[in-house]
């Protein structure tokens, strides 16, 4: 990429996160804060990391984007537009002060570290012992494996944090219907996830498969999985599950728990969360299909949020 | 600290850059917003920026370095699902306060 694109790129970033932080529209904040995060994507691709536009694009701007809007429109049906309140003077200079001192600070440090690619000369000569070729996937499920299976059972525990907030008598009961109030749009909504479904079905595994050798994964497989549940879900072309549907409960827990029994079986191969020789490839995709779709369903019901009393789902069916 | 500005902008340093001056941005909002959501968002630029700081001190000549970003990819997860709590918590928060107001608004919970 030319110098000029990213110049260009990167005052487009600051400028986007300005308004994002500062107009005082909260919809016009959460809008420009999307932006924000695909502009960001643009930055992540310039970089040459492919796999993290895409979870920047999905996660960082996509369902950050919709909790951050659903989260507003909650607040505003019940009075509050979530517009700041003006701060005193002095407050705003002195934070003005602290935080220019913070960035001149924080550049410094940061120029003072030549920017370089050390440890992937260290990861490219062990990718074939795994047989798998994108490197970042090799990092995420093999030599940092500790990080990953930590971080699935944060979403976990995140998704049951949020449950505890359920109000008295609303437990186990179902998020708020995220359905649209307007009964066209609705069906609209609902018959384009008809559509949407299978396709998100067949990219989130496509995705999956090609996260081995190319630019994928199991955490953008699960979010496209989310984005196409929580649309169907948009449509009432299924309801949001109760919290104590025993088959929601199994595929919430199915990938970390699968990822979590193959680190332990590797104590026999060596040691915890090592993978036999030979058998790395097939382990890691076992356990990325799991997550996937543990993911996507966690992430799904993270952004329908807290259970709330007597919601009832448009149909019977949770999804499964 | 004294490189010539070209290289400096073509190591890859211009978009740590970026990220030191988001976070920056995001800390001036956080401590000036007072509203718990544009608050919410504002850790999210904090958080984006580090990640960007992160991601591209690993951008060598050749190649972008793997471990930085596996890193980056687990940590914006983590960022959503702490948006994720932190959205949950605001908006229990209004609904209670909603309803221990006086009963001129019977409807609190909210329409979806």
């Amino acid at each position: 990429m030319t110098l000029a694109f990213d110049l260009i790129l990167c005052l487009m970033i600051l400028g986007t996160a300005g308004i994002a932080l500062f107009v005082r529209d909260a919809l016009a904040a959460i809008a420009f804060f999307i932006a924000f995060g695909n502009l960001l994507g643009l930055a992540w691709l310039s970089l040459d990391a492919v796999n993290v536009a895409m979870a920047e694009i999905a996660i960082g701007a996509g369902v950050t984007g919709v909790l951050l809007i659903l989260a507003r429109a909650r607040l505003l049906a019940l009075g509050d537009d979530a517009a700041s309140a003006a701060t005193p003077l002095w407050l705003r200079l002195g934070a003005l002060a602290a935080c220019a001192g913070f960035v001149v600070l924080l550049a410094a440090a940061v120029l003072s570290i030549p920017p370089e690619s050390g440890l992937d000369r260290v990861v490219a000569p062990l990718m074939p012992g795994l047989g798998i070729e994108n490197r970042v996937t090799g990092v995420l499920l093999a030599f940092r494996a500790y990080d990953t299976l930590l971080e699935t059972f944060v979403l976990l525990g995140a998704l049951v944090a949020v449950w505890s907030l359920a109000p008295a008598g609303a437990w186990p009961g179902r998020p708020a219907d995220p359905g649209m109030a307007d009964a066209p749009m609705r069906r609209v909504a609902g018959t384009f996830s008809q559509l949407l479904l299978p396709v998100a079905l067949v990219m989130a595994a496509y995705l999956v498969w090609a996260g081995s050798d190319l630019p994928g994964g199991a955490f953008q497989a699960g979010t496209v999985l989310a984005g196409g549940l929580f649309v169907a879900a948009m449509g009432g072309a299924i309801g949001l599950p109760s919290s104590d549907r025993p088959l929601l409960r199994a595929a919430l827990v199915l990938g970390p728990a699968v990822f979590l029994a193959v680190g332990l079986a590797g104590v026999a191969a060596g040691g915890f969360l090592v993978y036999p020789e030979g058998m790395a490839k097939t382990l890691i995709v076992t356990i990325e299909y799991t997550l996937a779709l543990s993911i996507g369903v966690t992430l799904a019901l993270l952004v329908a949020g807290t259970p709330v009393p007597g919601a009832a789902g448009p149909n019977p069916d949770g999804k499964g | 600290m004294d490189l010539p500005l070209p290289e400096i902008l073509s190591a890859g340093h211009l978009y740590a850059l970026t990220g030191a001056v988001l976070v920056g941005l995001g800390l001036y909002a956080f401590i000036t917003l007072r509203h718990p959501l544009r608050q919410l968002l504002a850790v999210n630029v904090v958080g984006a920026g580090i990640f960007l700081i992160l991601g591209s001190l690993g951008r060598g000549p050749e190649a972008t370095d793997p471990l930085p970003q596996a890193l980056v990819i687990t940590g914006i997860v983590v960022a959503v699902a702490l948006t994720a709590f932190g959205a949950a918590i605001i908006v229990r928060l209004a609904e209670t306060r909603a309803a221990a107001k006086p009963a001129d608004d019977d409807n609190a919970r909210p329409e979806p």
